[in-house]
């Protein structure tokens, strides 16, 4: 993997093919739009081993997946890792038995987490087969979208400025 | 009368969501349950209408950990379907991207799902502080097996470059050097993985199971030969549906599969492993002799060292394909459809897969089927755990309670595959 020179990384997580559970692929497509060569953007499934190997040598990364913790659908949650452990089973979604929370805690023990780590959640309605996001959490997509873009924007310019 | 009942609401560590619930009366096991209650996925509905050469693509999805397992049953099936078969060296690359799936699933199986049940951990995370390097190993273990999808897949997570007939491009030679350096290394590291969980110690349990595998003359099993076992069975992949059978359960969303003239079988690395021994490469049966195993291998907990002796084989035959590779002519073999049915049995990393698809004059999927491999270990994964509780009964109930755990990740259960497939009876309920 080639990263880009401020080692600024975006993750998009998810299925697009399990409806809301692409909301994390669809912020990251569109974050490449924005930053097509400063920022790498990667799309991952969620499989905890790889994950711990996407942000291998970066300084920044804002990850991006979806979530079912039981808010309505739509709602979007922060996490700077940094500064707290991820609840476990908050991406209880993920099938997979080695997911984004675990990835994140193997990487703290393993002192293997980047710099900053920021994670965002969107809580998603509808986890069936299929493509397509629901109302709900495209509007959050969209709105996530604009704070993302703010924040890599800041981080890009800290990262130059170092 | 004494009840007592050992109940698991979620099993940690196994993909997708399953429970377990375990009932002891009079000191008699009464009932076990393996419960699979992940959503049911249609795939099998979604396929019908489908050209045939998207069947790889769309069954690939079914599992996040072994889409190659599902893209090579999809292609062997139409494969026969249609009349032809790979030779040469587009076999040979399929071979090498069967290595890497394996590789990747076996080294997150060993490292972060079941090592921690036998150094006494309740997940990788908190063994990953006492024990970093062995964890760092698995990682980089898992990656190299990764690189060798992502060269040959395309890419890592939902692999795009296989196709019916062969793929859709072939990667330049020099490409394939780069990655045999790591290969080496990870050769190395899957034998000092063997080494490692060889010192693990074992409850002791082993049963007489029917072992059911592939098995090919000239080679370790991955996309081709007949399905034999210990207990007589020889046949085509094509007279699969003459001898197994699957059956729905009331308690699980998933079906479960039995042989119709004997029951319950076993598939996965133990079975490979006992009906090829003598076919892995000369370092990988060393491995498996230095860590203590005959070629015959009943205890499941050691499945473990099995698998970790799978991923020194499936190093060593990486590399040995990388060095004998010849670029192909071509990419691909063309294939036509006609209306016929064709049958697919690969090894996928937890046992074989099978596919059956029949195809109309238009190239369309009339019909399909597809039975993952955890379907076909669930009775023998509760087959399991009555025996053992039944001779386990003295153990405090904490410690039985985690080693029923332990005895069902032994078979490294991919829930979320087991249920593809199924129909929801939700008036049972």
């Amino acid at each position: 993997m080639t990263l880009a020179p401020p080692n600024v990384v975006v993750i998009g997580v998810g299925n697009e093919y399990r409806r809301d559970d692409g909301a994390g692929i669809a912020v990251a497509r569109r974050l490449h739009e924005r930053f097509p060569s400063k920022v790498t953007v990667l799309e991952e499934s969620g499989e905890g081993a790889a994950l711990i190997n996407s942000w291998k040598g970066a300084t920044w990364v804002l990850l991006v997946d979806a979530v079912r913790s039981g808010v309505p659908a739509g709602t979007i949650h922060r996490l700077d890792v940094r500064a707290a452990t991820v609840p476990a089973g908050f991406f209880h979604y993920s099938t997979h038995a080695f997911s984004v929370a675990e990835a994140i805690e193997l990487a703290r023990s393993l002192d293997q987490l980047p710099r900053n780590l920021i994670v965002y959640g969107i809580e998603g309605g509808i986890f069936d087969a299929g493509t397509g996001l629901s109302s709900e959490v495209e509007t959050a997509v969209e709105e996530l979208v604009e704070r993302a873009a703010e924040e890599v924007r800041k981080a890009l310019k800290v990262d130059v400025g170092n | 009368m004494k009840s007592r009942t050992i109940h698991v609401d979620y099993l940690a560590r196994v993909e997708g969501e399953g429970a377990l619930s375990v009932k002891i009366k009079d000191q008699q096991v009464t009932d076990v349950k393996l419960k699979i209650f992940e959503p049911p996925r249609f795939f099998e509905a979604f396929l019908r209408g489908r050209k045939f050469y998207e069947a790889p693509d769309i069954t690939a999805r079914i599992c996040g950990i072994c889409p190659i397992a599902y893209q090579m049953s999809a292609c062997h099936a139409i494969e026969d379907a249609c009349g032809i078969k790979i030779t040469g060296p587009i076999r040979e690359l399929r071979r090498l991207l069967y290595c890497g799936e394996w590789i990747e699933s076996h080294a997150l199986h060993v490292y972060l799902l079941h090592a921690p049940d036998f150094l006494g951990y309740e997940d990788a995370i908190r063994m990953a502080k006492d024990h970093p390097d062995e964890v760092k190993r698995g990682l980089r273990l898992k990656k190299a097996g990764n690189e060798i999808v992502r060269l040959l897949g395309g890419r890592e997570i939902h692999p795009i470059n296989v196709r019916v007939g062969g793929f859709y491009k072939v990667p330049e030679k020099r490409a394939f050097s780069e990655l045999a350096e790591e290969l080496k290394w990870a050769r190395d590291a899957a034998l000092e993985t063997v080494r490692w969980v060889a010192t693990f110690v074992f409850p002791e349990f082993e049963r007489d199971y029917e072992f059911v595998a592939l098995r090919h003359p000239d080679e370790y099993p991955f996309n081709e030969g007949r399905l034999v076992s210990n207990q007589g069975l020889d046949i085509s992949v094509r007279e699969y549906d003459q001898h197994f059978v699957e059956e729905h359960v009331a308690y699980s969303n998933a079906l479960q599969s039995r042989l119709k003239e004997r029951g319950p079988y076993f598939v996965g690395p133990q079975a490979r492993y006992s009906l090829n021994f003598d076919k892995l490469s000369p370092v990988a049966q060393e491995a498996a002799r230095s860590a203590g195993l005959g070629p015959v291998s009943r205890n499941p907990f050691q499945s473990i060292v099995v698998r970790s002796v799978e991923l020194v084989y499936a190093c060593d035959e990486a590399l040995r394909i990388i060095e004998h590779f010849e670029m192909p002519d071509q990419p691909t073999a063309s294939v036509e459809p006609r209306v016929s049915t064709g049958y697919g049995c690969t090894e996928a990393p937890r046992g074989i897969l099978h596919h059956r698809y029949r195809l109309d004059d238009r190239g369309l999927i009339v019909d399909a089927k597809i039975v993952p491999p955890t379907s076909q270990n669930l009775k023998t994964i509760e087959g399991d755990l009555w025996q053992f509780v039944q001779t386990h009964l003295v153990i405090q109930k904490e410690k039985l309670q985690w080693q029923c755990e332990q005895a069902v990740r032994n078979y490294d259960p991919c829930i979320s595959c087991a249920t593809h497939f199924l129909k929801l009876h939700l008036e049972r309920e």
